[in-house]
């Protein structure tokens, strides 16, 4: 056989992965973990100003790690909070990779969430194995087309995303409302708005109920890990998200290659939805059983903290949705055991976000693991 | 006032930028520094304007040797730079813009514009740099805001002005008054370093030139013994042919038929007004003009990204006036886009995924809606192989290549798959010699396997050396009409036609 050509050598070079730049690497991991620990320090000032005591201040952390990892009752319960956050961290994600600030999570949440349970109540005789994937695949679905609305009045009329999705969030509070007075939605028996329950063939099935029945983690989770790979596999693998990605990162050159921009934002902002809307059923088919007037409780906001500090990508919405669950669930073990305020955890979720997005005070403030300022080259 | 730039070294990390770098700059003399891009021209002017400290070597400035702190430092000194992208703010007034930093106040602060102006308007008059000093800066051409700039530094009184790359925004024209300019200031007894990499220019208005390569000086001389060739030469670091050797011209059938076409711009003023040309296979045709003439209008329409108002396009006897970019660029349209950083490439994507930024969804590269990563990176190492892509890998980041290496990574794309017809949107701006050397191979060899091509070009000198025939656009219209398939088509009729002297 003939030995390889030099063409051929210089086309294996090249197919040799280049080491990750640096520069990535610090914005991808040292920045986030300097940005959380700047806040936790912070935290403690602003309970300093407010007159805690140093040592309430030590344990309400204390009590904060403990509510979010310390038991199995602690972990379970930031598993169930991180299941949601995940699930439309990863839709705001996406869209910020397709150009796209979807505010509207919130609203695709309950709108999802509401299709999920009317699915659930309206067929009671189905098993589990059809009815949960129906439930599930109709919070998706609402929650695309929910979503779709907005991605089809910038596509079609440039009416910016980040103020159609507020208003259909607001639109979505009093068709909620709305829904839950109507006699073929609210519960026999009750003058309030809240919706029949969920048949128990219709609930994601709680994992470790076995052990203790207490245990409120579900498999939402796994829903979550699932969702996780297949974003990835969307964005990084497939057609569509090499579009979704083009289109965000230069719309003009996407255009240039023949892409077809209103086409693609539709469709970035139904994936979107559609996450949200998973993220709104997982809610109410794992957790809260029925749904009540503003059921989703901030988690489409939270998402997007979720989703910026996990920088976009579907692994770092996993470990920053993680994260949140953990503060989260270790932020109501603070309450209890501190008597501080659960607004802290509020506060503190902010502060990382406003470290995150002034990675230049972050490396002021924690000079190690960056490069020396002289290194980085200025051209 | 003399500059010494003596054994001058600067280093980022592992990259050195500057070697031992040693210049004079003198007084009432025109330095041509001559470089690639990335040859560290602006790293060794941004040590002597302060914004960078050498690790090794000195500045002396008249004999005395002395350090800048920062940018403040060196103005103070008398050294001004000329950015080559314009540090302007255009709601202001000429006038405004100048002093802004150094306003001239009286009593209570109150700033006095009408002496900015006066002085602005002394300024002026001492070196002939016609401008209104109460214009405001948005209205100004290109040509103009670039006075505005100089008299910002010589404002701050400035003895060393650098000029980064000035002549690279400006028309033939503009080039010409421009040239005026920096005898005028030469003669009043300025030191000047012009920053360049086009070698016409350097041999013409520069005194004395040093040729920087890889961060090292590898060459100095005096003009007037020096050519083009030695210049390219000591640029490059090998010989540069500038002879572009073309078979003879054979054209085949008409490729692609414009008739009575009319495109608007974006405020629906007319950019293209009722044209009509053909272009033959393995015929390449030059659009000549100075840039804002409609080219750009008539070539995105031409690949699918304009509405065409009026008028047809016929490829290959299919009507395509209003087929998407998308269905032209599979019946084997190429595009090579004017501005490569906005429209060419995406530079936060890597080598490979722009190599199939336009076809990416073809049959070879993808399957049931999965892109085939390994085929494309396979493909994508073998078109940067092909077409002289210089990058360490084919996953790093097209933003991090020079623009030479980015335009090749275009012309690769747009070229490793069957095209007949090449649509080349200022294939060469801003490029360094050699990399237009390898894209003007290119593009003649795609004429010669028998694709039309129309390259549109505000450089001269590139119309004339490829086109087999030229037509040059004036105000959207196309006013004249030369035959060029031997090259006997006269510059200074072309050049009077693209100053809408029609012949």
């Amino acid at each position: 056989m003939s030995t390889p050509s030099k063409t051929d050598k210089a086309i294996q070079d090249l197919l040799r992965r280049a080491a990750p730049p640096r520069a990535e690497f610090e914005d991808l991991v040292i920045v986030p973990i300097f940005a959380v620990v700047a806040a936790l320090i912070l935290g403690a000032f602003t309970m300093l100003a407010t007159n805690v005591e140093l040592a309430t201040i030590g344990q309400s952390y204390i009590a904060l790690l403990k509510g979010s990892v310390g038991s199995l009752n602690a972990i379970s319960e930031t598993l169930t909070a991180a299941a949601p956050l995940i699930l439309a961290g990863l839709g705001l994600a996406l869209g910020f990779r397709a150009g796209l600030f979807n505010i509207g999570a919130e609203g695709q949440i309950l709108m999802g969430g509401i299709a999920a349970v009317i699915t659930g109540f309206s067929l009671p005789g189905l098993p589990f194995v059809l009815l949960l994937p129906l439930c599930l695949l109709s919070g998706a679905l609402v929650g695309a087309l929910y979503a779709g609305i907005a991605g089809w009045l910038r596509a079609a009329t440039g009416a910016h995303e980040v103020i159609s999705t507020i208003m259909l969030n607001l639109i979505s509070y009093r068709l909620l409302d709305y829904l839950l007075r109507q006699p073929f939605i609210q519960r026999e028996g009750r003058a309030d708005p809240i919706s029949k329950s969920v048949p128990d063939n219709a609930e994601l099935p709680r994992l470790l109920d076995w052990l203790d029945p207490n245990l409120r983690v579900h498999a939402g989770i796994f829903l979550a890990l699932a969702a996780v790979l297949v974003v990835y596999w969307i964005l990084y693998r497939s057609k569509i998200g090499f579009e979704f990605r083009a289109s965000g990162a230069s719309p003009d050159a996407a255009r240039f290659a023949g892409m077809r921009s209103g086409l693609i934002i539709v469709a970035a902002m139904a994936t979107a939805g559609a996450l949200a809307g998973l993220a709104g059923a997982n809610q109410v088919l794992g957790v809260l059983d029925r749904a009540t007037p503003g059921f989703s409780a901030g988690i489409g906001f939270d998402a997007i903290a979720v989703a910026l500090l996990g920088r976009s990508h579907p692994f770092g919405v996993l470990l920053a949705g993680l994260l949140f669950g953990a503060l989260e669930a270790g932020g109501r073990q603070m309450q209890v055991d501190a008597g501080v305020s659960i607004d802290l955890i509020g506060i503190i979720q902010a502060l990382i976000i406003v470290f995150i997005a002034a990675p230049l005070l972050v490396r002021a403030i924690f000079p190690w693991g960056f490069r020396k300022p002289a290194d980085v080259r200025k051209e | 006032m003399n500059v010494e730039l003596r054994g001058i070294t600067k280093s980022f990390g592992p990259v050195i930028a500057n070697s031992d770098v040693t210049l004079d700059i003198r007084a009432g003399e025109v330095l041509g520094l001559l470089g690639e891009n990335g040859a560290g021209k602006s790293t060794l002017m941004n040590v002597l304007c302060g914004l960078y400290q050498p690790n090794a070597g000195e500045i002396r400035i008249d004999g005395r040797p002395v350090t800048f702190n920062g940018p403040g430092a060196a103005i103070e000194a008398g050294i001004g730079m000329v950015h080559q992208h314009f540090m302007l703010v255009p709601v202001f007034t000429v006038a405004e813009n100048v002093v802004l930093g150094v306003e001239p106040v009286g009593k209570l602060d109150f700033l006095d514009l009408k002496k900015a102006s006066d002085q602005v308007r002394a300024i002026k008059d001492q070196y002939g740099l016609e401008v209104d000093p109460d214009a405001l800066i948005e209205t100004l051409p290109v040509g103009v805001q670039q006075r505005v700039e100089i008299i910002k530094v010589l404002f701050r009184s400035a003895q060393v002005l650098i000029l980064d790359e000035p002549t690279a925004v400006l028309t033939p024209q503009e080039v010409e008054e421009f040239f005026q300019i920096i005898k005028a200031l030469r003669d009043a007894g300025k030191a000047l370093v012009f920053i360049t990499h086009k070698l016409n220019e350097i041999l013409q208005i520069a005194d004395r030139i040093s040729v920087l390569r890889q961060g090292r000086i590898t060459g100095s001389g005096d003009p007037k013994t020096m050519t083009t060739k030695d210049l390219a030469e000591m640029m490059v670091g090998r010989p540069v042919s500038f002879d572009v050797t073309k078979q003879p011209f054979a054209p085949g059938k008409d490729l692609l038929k414009i008739e009575n076409l009319t495109v608007l711009h974006e405020n629906s003023e007319i950019a293209v007004n009722q044209i009509n040309f053909s272009v033959r296979s393995g015929e390449i045709i030059g659009i000549a003009g100075v840039q804002g003439n409609g080219q750009t209008a008539l070539v995105e329409a031409l690949a699918g990204l304009r509405h065409i108002t009026s008028g047809t396009v016929t490829y290959q006897d299919h009507d395509i006036t209003h087929s998407s970019a998308r269905a032209r660029h599979r019946m084997g349209i190429a595009h090579i886009p004017e501005d490569r950083q906005r429209t060419g490439i995406i530079p936060s994507f890597t080598v490979a995924e722009n190599m199939v930024l336009d076809t990416y969804y073809d049959t070879r590269f993808s399957s049931r809606g999965q892109i085939k990563w390994d085929i494309v990176n396979e493909a994508a190492a073998r078109g940067a192989v092909e077409f002289d892509v210089r990058t360490p890998s084919v996953f790093s980041a097209a933003g991090h290549l020079s623009g030479g290496n980015q335009q090749k990574l275009v012309v690769a794309r747009e070229l490793s798959r069957d095209t007949e017809m090449l649509l080349a949107a200022q294939p060469t701006r801003g490029l360094d010699v050699g990399s237009i050397e390898y894209i003007h191979e290119r593009l003649i060899h795609a004429r010669d396997e028998g694709d039309g091509v129309l390259i549109v070009s505000s450089e001269l000198d590139e119309i004339l050396a490829l086109s087999d025939r030229i037509l040059v656009m004036f105000k959207g219209n196309i006013i004249a009409e030369f035959e060029n398939g031997d090259g006997q088509a006269d510059k200074n009729e072309v050049g009077l036609a693209m100053a809408g002297a029609a012949p």
